[in-house]
């Protein structure tokens, strides 16, 4: 049995690279330009000789480039830790795991909270709105530094899994399995309503300042804590909910008020804070808006390269998962399987709702390893 | 190829045509699909047992996890050359909707189903005991078989959902084809096994 230290990939940093610059400026799928595009990415394990055993990994709306191991002095590792370290599904001891905050974050990537070279203001809500193949497109950029042509598995959840749905159509070629969980091809109008509803309370604090709060030194704290909150009750299901709080008083017993009675308020209360310290309201509007205006399927062509130069999907959708049902991986399964791409699916079982894809569910463990043990076979 | 392949699995291989595409529905392990690659095949296999389908995976034979009796309808029409539905007819709640689903998926099929009356079956109830044998081994209790068929209440069964017979394969109780081949096949086949093509 390996104990937490023997299987994580140990003590990281996190790196920064420009990857667009002056004399090569990112062009968004919208057709606006960004002149410069710094991005902050881990690697954990080796690069092989031939460069072919490496993984990337594609975060979530709120995630960042921290995915495994330890930043030195810190006790909590990164968000993804349970599923990438020696011997752990994503196994370093095989593959070169790469890890990028996505452009439009907060976490070290160029987006809205950078300073916008034209102005020497922070874009604020002048930076452009982005596309699915925009972040991809940035995660190309990092691959072209590192010198990778093409990765064995991209891999992500949610809006990470999103991501790898858009590289392997966009660009099939580089990538060999594409693994995506719990993840959408299409927002449904409710999905799209959560969505809506956190950047209201956003876009509605009064010290939003229409997106230039970064240069009057504040920020829309209120409206963002409430974004989060409601958006993680989105996370958990009934159950997940039912078992870790039930109906608990805070403190000891209940005591009709307005305030935080409820264990469950609390909780959320806390994730409200906590998420004050590491995310950026800007990020949290253009992001959220990628994700309402994904639909890759909707291009009748859309898969036609990918036909030409198949990747293998694994797609994985959880039981208790409400944010993007099982019905929304069944969706991309029959795209892909019904144009004859080779193409997995499973249906895990597991309480905890969409954030399942986060924890050390056995089954969905044991089905990744598999995958990509088979992966590292044919690779060898 | 281990030497515990089920011999039935083996007779499947060779009634398929090579390159087909191929849907394998209760596919275990994926031992089939493994097989039919050698044979320039490729396809999917269904299952809903989690060891089954991880074991699948690992051997590099795609799998999608869902309910025969309900979620067929995520495959399109004609998207398979074959489907293969191997000793699970009786296992599922609605054989007519899933024979009916797998005519519309492909045109070929190949499905196997044991045959409840095998002579010694026939001895067992004569006898006054449900029948239990190396094809039907399982307590009445614990069966994950909810239909029992003989050879003639099969057969018309594919008739009337417009599946034609092209060949029928009597087997012995180890999943071989019957040395005396389908003389007599409802007192001496354990199990038939049926290649069919629909009628479109």
């Amino acid at each position: 049995m390996n104990g937490p230290l023997e299987s994580s990939v140990g003590v990281v940093e996190t790196l920064s690279v420009a990857v667009f610059d002056a004399t090569r400026p990112l062009v968004l799928r919208s057709g606006a330009t960004l002149p410069h595009v710094d991005v902050a990415y881990e690697t954990y394990g080796t690069l092989n000789a031939d460069r072919s055993n490496a993984v990337y990994i594609c975060h979530a709306l709120t995630g960042d480039a921290h995915a495994a191991g330890l930043h030195e002095g810190d006790t909590r590792p990164g968000w993804w830790d349970s599923m990438i370290g020696p011997g752990k599904p994503i196994d370093t001891d095989v593959w070169f795991v790469v890890c990028s905050n996505l452009l439009g974050g907060c976490q070290g990537t160029t987006g809205p909270s950078s300073i916008n070279p034209a102005t020497g203001e922070p874009y604020g809500l002048d930076f452009p709105l982005l596309d699915m193949a925009d972040f991809v497109e940035v995660h190309r950029g990092l691959a072209r530094h590192l010198g990778i042509d093409r990765f064995a598995a991209v891999v992500g959840g949610s809006l990470g899994g999103m991501q790898v749905l858009q590289w392997a159509i966009s660009h099939p070629e580089e990538v060999g399995r594409a693994l995506i969980f719990a993840a959408s091809s299409r927002l449904t109008a409710q999905n799209i309503a959560f969505s809506a509803v956190g950047r209201q309370a956003i876009m509605r604090d009064s010290h939003f300042m229409d997106g230039r709060f970064l240069t009057a030194g504040t920020a829309p704290r209120r409206g963002l804590s409430v974004a989060r909150m409601m958006a993680h009750i989105t996370y958990l299901s009934e159950t997940g909910f039912e078992e870790k709080f039930g109906r608990t008083a805070q403190r000891g017993k209940l005591a009709k008020n307005f305030g935080v009675d409820f264990a469950v308020e609390s909780y959320l209360e806390h994730q409200g804070e906590r998420f004050l310290s590491r995310f950026d309201a800007l990020s949290y509007l253009y992001l959220t808006r990628v994700m309402d205006y994904f639909d890759p399927f909707a291009d009748e062509h859309a898969l036609a390269a990918l036909i030409d130069d198949p990747v293998r999907f694994l797609i994985v959708s959880f039981d208790t998962d409400w944010r993007f049902s099982t019905a929304h991986s069944r969706r991309i399964v029959r795209h892909l399987e019904g144009a004859r791409l080779p193409t997995s699916f499973r249906e895990i079982r597991s309480p905890w709702g969409h954030d399942s894809f986060l924890l050390d569910v056995a089954d969905y463990h044991a089905s990744v390893r598999a995958y990509l043990e088979r992966a590292a076979e044919e690779l060898a | 190829m281990s030497d515990t392949l089920r011999p039935d699995l083996w007779l499947i291989t060779k009634l398929i045509p090579e390159g087909s595409r191929v849907l394998d529905l209760g596919c275990g392990d994926g031992e089939l699909l493994r097989l039919l690659t050698l044979k320039g095949c490729s396809g999917t296999g269904v299952d809903m047992d989690p060891s089954n389908l991880v074991a699948a995976m690992r051997s590099g034979v795609d799998v999608i996890e869902l309910d025969l009796d309900t979620q067929l309808g995520e495959f399109a029409d004609d998207s398979y050359d074959f489907v293969v539905l191997s000793r699970t007819l009786q296992t599922v709640r609605r054989p007519r909707q899933v024979l009916a689903e797998i005519g519309r998926i492909a045109v070929h099929s190949v499905v196997s189903m044991p045959n409840f009356a095998h002579w010694r079956n026939r001895v067992r109830l004569l006898a006054g005991r449900m029948p239990m044998s190396k094809d039907l081994p399982f307590k009445w209790y614990d069966t994950p078989n909810l239909h029992h068929s003989s050879i003639p209440d099969l057969e018309p069964l594919f008739g009337a959902l417009g599946m034609v017979i092209d060949s029928r394969v009597a087997l012995d109780a180890t999943g071989r084809a019957h040395p005396l081949g389908n003389v007599a096949a409802n007192l001496l086949a354990s199990s038939s096994l049926y290649v069919l093509h629909a009628r479109r």
